[in-house]
């Protein structure tokens, strides 16, 4: 529900980083994009993605570099779930927090302090580093045994050699020095459950939060979803267990390979500012291998871009990830139908990936005569197969 | 994804047009479907936003809410939306045919048959994409606990007369779409992804223009260029050219035509209902044509054998839902109790089971599948050999040994059982009693020959002939009967209470649809 600033907002104080970083946003005026939890949990979720990783590692506007590569992604929010959302969040904290913190008790059997005795430090201060030392001093602060609420507040967090923001909706401390994050919703929950991928989504995100706050200070293994009630603006809160969106997060985002190790993949002098010339940006762009699957389509401004590549080449997973799984060293559409089709006595085809396409093509050719008249539809004939029918009953 | 349907996919991928994924229509598609295209509001807990509906592709109706906020804005459009859906949901229930069935007597606990009415038909819903189910059962929850004038009249909120009836209509329609190889209320995307391949992803043809962009493409131009047109290409004004199926709308038209037509209809702005009514027909009626060229290439495929099997239990649930209403049984629960959970969950498992065997038997590409996977064989007769049983009444156990094609390679051990359609009618048994070399099983027939001692004509093969064997059951049957109602053991919370009618929610200030 955080309102992610709109594309290209310069962050307002740009953090000590290499140089190298700088020159590859196009140089240091160019204003860096901050990595937010969101595009850290979709990062977390292709970790194999390198370019993925140097782009927002480096603070390069994605969306920007897709227009001018010409695949503007086709991303926005509607100004109806905007206005929604920051409504809801409002309404939730209105009265200092009283209305969360009495849910988050409600959920995990504390008492419910009085809400005078819950502190609400003040976060604000300049610039995202002042912010984020701000939110680290009020942490620390809190006496032993007080209840505290930091709203939006802002975490640092180290991936791959660079320091990404983080601003979760809120964040309780118990007593006991524990520290809850919580995430305010604006999908419902519906007589008691909600939409259990948005839940996830949710869940991935609290848990990169939880990973940023890991070492600092005793954070809770389980976060606070605050999400309206029915068809309602009622907030119902529910506990989400982090432990595996957690595992999951530190395992793949300490997979993300150093930046300067990508880095050193693009030649001298390459960058990806959008005031070169579209040649030398593509040249730039496609000097970074990506991991494209589709997934990449609902979360990656480049996905467009890397859709077209891979089907130029032919991948097979822009075909969906669960196509590779059965056809071992074969990489390419182009491959696998040449396997499908190839002789059954060439060495290559002996390879038992390549036998079991031939088994396949044979059998989908043989129902495909059999089953006459043929559909109406997809009008070109079955592409020539191994095998054939003998002509008998059809097999049904 | 089978191998079988990766293949596909890439030859789709390949030669730039959608291939077979099945060679018959392996869903009931009416005579006159109801073609129902929902839209709702960004982040609003599914608030309507507009609806285009009807069963006449020339003619399609079509509600819009000038405000998506504003209650009495949305209650007339859910009466208006009940006054055109129950007519088609309705229109059913007074033709019907008696059918026996076995009930158990309250009073004696015997078996007795018992004459029942069936409706010889069902209306049938349509919706473009998966959500579109999603928005049908949420509609339908929001509905259901709704009372009326007539039936609180010091509710603050009445609802208008037909609402709560149309909630548990669309309850029922929504909870049965979930029951596979159902066919009361389908998604468009579904059913074409169904019977096509395309050259893209799964999660791409969620996309409903991108997906008939693959199965019928405009003249001359590939699968992926057409797609990519309908999913991204926008005109001048930054508006797709083909707008979302729904049912979200795209953000751009939103934030740059929407909203500023819902503030000038806020500010009293004459015409601006018109206006926005305007806006909403213009993102739906693509999605309108798109359905019934879905539709139109849906029937050019023949209906698949098992199909009318399958609808007629549809018909079953139609009926019973009907049954429901009449004698007045409340709104369905907003959670099941545990008995209904159990049955509901068992007979889904049931109706899967039943739906992946008869796919196969019916359709030639999807039993492919099935060899493919070692889960069925095509084979020939090569010889055939007389035995019987031993025991009182000596009955036929011809042995058949059989050599499995080229490509089957059926995952069969001693002692397993197979099963064959035969050719009158009816399905076979056989165990395999060995296997002397690869791929050439003996076979031992075990039923299905009649009752006499020689086996009845036509029911044991020659040598020569070649039948498909499966693995599978063709008529797979559920496990153990589940217990009584009034029998539920206390580990399921004992014997479920009365059903009684759930209060409705609560109303708030600013609450949703």
């Amino acid at each position: 529900m955080t309102p992610s600033p709109p594309p290209g907002a310069p962050s307002t104080a740009a953090p000590p980083r290499s140089r190298r970083l700088d020159a590859l946003r196009g140089g240091p005026e160019v204003p860096q994009r901050p990595l937010d939890a969101r595009a850290l949990s979709a990062l977390a979720a292709n970790p194999g993605c390198r370019r993925r990783a140097l782009l927002d590692g480096a603070g390069v506007d994605k969306a920007a570099v897709a227009q001018a590569l010409g695949a503007p992604a086709p991303f926005g929010q509607s100004q109806f779930a905007f206005v929604r959302g920051n409504a809801f969040e409002a309404r939730v904290k209105a009265d200092g927090g009283e209305a969360l913190l009495a849910l988050l008790c409600e959920s995990t059997g504390e008492e419910r302090p009085e809400p005078s005795a819950v502190l609400v430090p003040d976060l604000t201060a300049d610039g995202p580093a002042g912010r984020a030392a701000r939110t680290g001093l009020a942490l620390a602060e809190v006496p032993a045994g007080q209840w505290a609420l930091l709203d939006h507040p802002l975490l640092t967090l180290e991936v791959a050699g660079a320091t990404a923001y983080l601003e979760p909706d809120a964040l309780a401390v118990h007593p006991d020095g524990g520290v809850t994050v919580i995430e305010i919703k604006s999908f419902p929950v519906l007589d008691g459950t909600v939409d259990p991928t948005k839940a996830g989504g949710a869940a991935r995100q609290a848990a990169v939060y939880a990973l940023a706050l890991t070492g600092s200070v005793p954070v809770r293994e389980q976060a606070l979803l605050v999400c309206p009630k029915d068809f309602g603006n009622q907030p119902a809160g529910g506990l989400l267990d982090l432990r595996k969106p957690l595992a999951a997060c530190r395992r793949q985002l300490a997979r993300l390979t150093d930046l300067d190790a990508i880095a050193d993949l693009l030649p001298e002098g390459a960058h990806f500012g959008t005031e070169q010339d579209r040649a030398a940006l593509t040249a730039a762009v496609e000097s970074v291998p990506a991991a494209y699957a589709p997934e990449c389509l609902a979360t990656c401004e480049l996905a467009f871009h890397c859709r077209e590549r891979a089907r130029e080449a032919g991948a097979v997973e822009a075909l969906g990830r669960s196509v590779r799984g059965e056809l071992g060293g074969l990489r390419t559409v182009h491959e696998v139908l040449a396997a499908a089709r190839a002789d059954a006595d060439d060495p290559a085809a002996r390879d038992p990936a390549a036998e079991a396409l031939r088994r396949a093509a044979a059998l989908r050719a043989e129902a495909l005569a059999t089953a006459a008249p043929a559909p109406a539809q997809a009008g070109t004939p079955a592409p020539p197969a191994g095998g054939g029918t003998e002509g008998g009953l059809a097999c049904r | 994804m089978s191998l079988i349907d990766a293949l596909a996919r890439m030859e789709a991928a390949a030669t730039g047009a959608a291939r077979p994924l099945a060679t018959v229509r392996h869903r009931h598609l009416a005579a006159r479907p109801l073609v129902l295209v929902p839209l709702t509001t960004a982040g609003e807990t599914g608030a309507p936003l507009g609806a285009m509906l009807g069963t006449d592709r020339a003619a399609p109706e079509l509600f819009t809410v000038p405000q998506p906020r504003d209650r009495d804005l949305r209650f007339t459009f859910l009466e208006r939306l009940a006054e055109a859906l129950l007519p088609h949901l309705e229109s059913c229930q007074d033709e019907v045919e008696f059918v026996e069935r076995k009930e158990t007597d309250p009073d004696t606990g015997k078996r007795v048959t018992v004459q029942a009415e069936l409706c010889t038909d069902a209306p049938q819903v349509l919706v473009p994409t998966g959500p579109g189910i999603d928005v049908v059962r949420l509609l339908g929850r929001s509905m259901r606990f709704r009372r009326t004038a007539e039936e609180d009249p010091e509710a603050p909120h009445p609802a208008p007369p037909r609402v709560p009836l149309l909630g548990r209509w669309l309850t029922h329609y929504a909870e049965r779409a979930r029951v596979p190889g159902s066919s009361l209320l389908l998604s468009m995307t579904d059913l074409l992804t169904r019977h096509w391949a395309t050259g893209q992803s799964r999660l791409e043809d969620q996309h409903l223009g991108a997906l008939l962009a693959w199965i019928a493409p405009p003249d001359g131009i590939p699968g992926a260029e057409a797609a990519r047109r309908a999913e991204l290409a926008r005109d001048e004004h930054g508006q797709l050219l083909v707008p979302p199926a729904g049912p979200a709308t795209d953000p751009a038209f939103d934030n740059r035509l929407l909203a500023p037509a819902l503030a000038r209809h806020d500010k009293g702005v004459p015409g601006a209902a018109e206006e926005v009514h305007e806006l909403i027909a213009s993102q739906l009626r693509p999605t309108w044509e798109a359905m019934w060229q879905g539709v139109d290439l849906l029937r050019s495929l023949p209906e698949g054998a098992h199909t009318a099997d399958r609808w007629r239990r549809d018909r079953q649930s139609y009926t019973h839902h009907r049954d429901r209403l009449r004698s007045a049984e409340p709104p369905q629960p907003r959670r099941d109790d545990a008995v209904t959970a159990a049955r509901k969950l068992a007979m889904r498992e049931q109706r899967q089971a039943e739906l992946d065997a008869q796919e196969a038997l019916d359709d030639p590409l999807v039993m492919a599948v099935r060899r493919l996977a070692g889960e069925a064989f095509a084979a020939r007769a090569a010889h055939v050999e007389p035995a019987v049983s031993e025991g009182k009444r000596p009955t036929p156990r011809p042995l058949v040994t059989v050599r499995a094609e080229e490509h089957d390679r059926p995952l069969l051990a001693e002692g397993d059982a197979v099963y064959r359609a035969l050719p009158e009618g009816g399905g076979q048994r056989a165990e395999v009693v060995g296997a002397p070399e690869p791929g050439v099983y003996v076979l031992r027939l075990v039923n299905g020959m009649g009752r006499g001692k020689e086996p009845a004509p036509g029911t044991v093969p020659e040598p020569g002939d070649r039948d498909c064997w499966t693995l599978f059951e063709h008529a797979p049957r559920g496990g153990p009967a589940l217990p009584e109602p009034e029998e539920t053991p206390w580990t399921h919370g004992g014997p479920p209470p009365e059903a009684t009618a759930e209060p409705p929610d609560p109303t708030t200030p600013e609450d949703l649809l």
